[in-house]
């Protein structure tokens, strides 16, 4: 027997952890990385949550969130290698117009 | 007994690997890292009773999503990231504010999510033929968007990064 508490707990600790990398990173890769695990960690709470409740539409947000985390790799990455195609750099601090 | 078990092994190999990827400098050491979180995270599911969703997360993140963000590290020879000196004042204030939000959200949650409540293995079956039931009868217009967004996802990545394209 597990308290939901200690799955919040861990959850709440992963997007911290996604919202700190997010901060502190340089490369537009690792940034992309910790959006992800911050995405990862509400999908924790989801399924936490629908287990607590016993309903199953926590499950179907699950699903909906990993849509959006797929649609949003696959965009993101492809302007990552349009934006490294024109100005030879990964780091953020040198990507500072929208212009490509 | 065996879920507390279960559940710290799964859950302190998740949260170290996290920590591990906001510590390595390298982005292949950081997507590898995520890589565990997101098997171990698959894990916690099971333990949740989601099985459907553990195998879902397994075969779309730590599958699809991670080999295209390895593919695009390996393509752009991304290499160790250039430390580039940040703000004092972001320094001073960031990091005593980012522990005091979490400490709050977890504050919140533990006193809100009814923390004498205990999950037990087996207690929940999120099986497919359920949630295929749920999705495909009142989640059915949510389902559709979400297809035309896949579609237009899939479009603009063609676009954008094919050569030349973007402008």
């Amino acid at each position: 027997m597990v308290p939901l508490a200690l799955y919040l707990v861990l959850s709440a600790f992963l997007f911290a952890c996604g919202v700190c990398g997010f901060l502190i990173k340089r490369n537009i890769i690792s940034i992309f990385m910790s959006i992800e695990l911050m995405l990862n960690a509400v999908n924790l709470t989801f399924v936490a949550y629908a287990a607590f409740w016993q309903k199953l539409s926590g499950h179907i947000f699950v699903f909906f969130v990993m849509v959006v985390a797929a649609a949003e790799a696959a965009v993101g990455l492809a302007i990552i290698i349009a934006i490294f195609r024109t100005r030879e750099t990964l780091n953020v601090d040198r990507v500072n117009l929208l212009k490509l | 007994m065996l879920h507390l078990i279960l559940f710290a092994i799964f859950g302190g190999i998740c949260a170290g690997a996290a920590l591990n990827m906001v510590v390595q400098k390298h982005p292949i050491n950081s997507a590898l890292s995520l890589i565990v979180v997101m098997v171990s995270l698959a894990m916690l599911y099971m333990l949740l009773g989601a099985e459907f969703v553990a195998a879902v997360q397994i075969i779309v993140y730590a599958g699809a999503i991670m080999v295209l963000f390895v593919f695009v590290i390996m393509l752009l020879n991304a290499g160790e990231e250039e430390h580039t000196k940040g703000s004092r004042v972001a320094m001073i204030f960031g990091f005593p504010s980012l522990i005091i939000g979490a400490g709050v959200l977890v504050y919140t949650l533990v006193l809100k999510g009814g923390n004498t409540v205990s999950l037990a293995i087996g207690q929940f079956h999120g099986r497919a033929e359920d949630i295929s039931d749920l999705l495909f009868k009142n989640f059915l217009l949510p389902f559709e968007v979400t297809s035309v967004l896949i579609l237009i996802a899939i479009i603009g990545a063609v676009l954008l990064a094919q050569k030349g394209g973007a402008e």
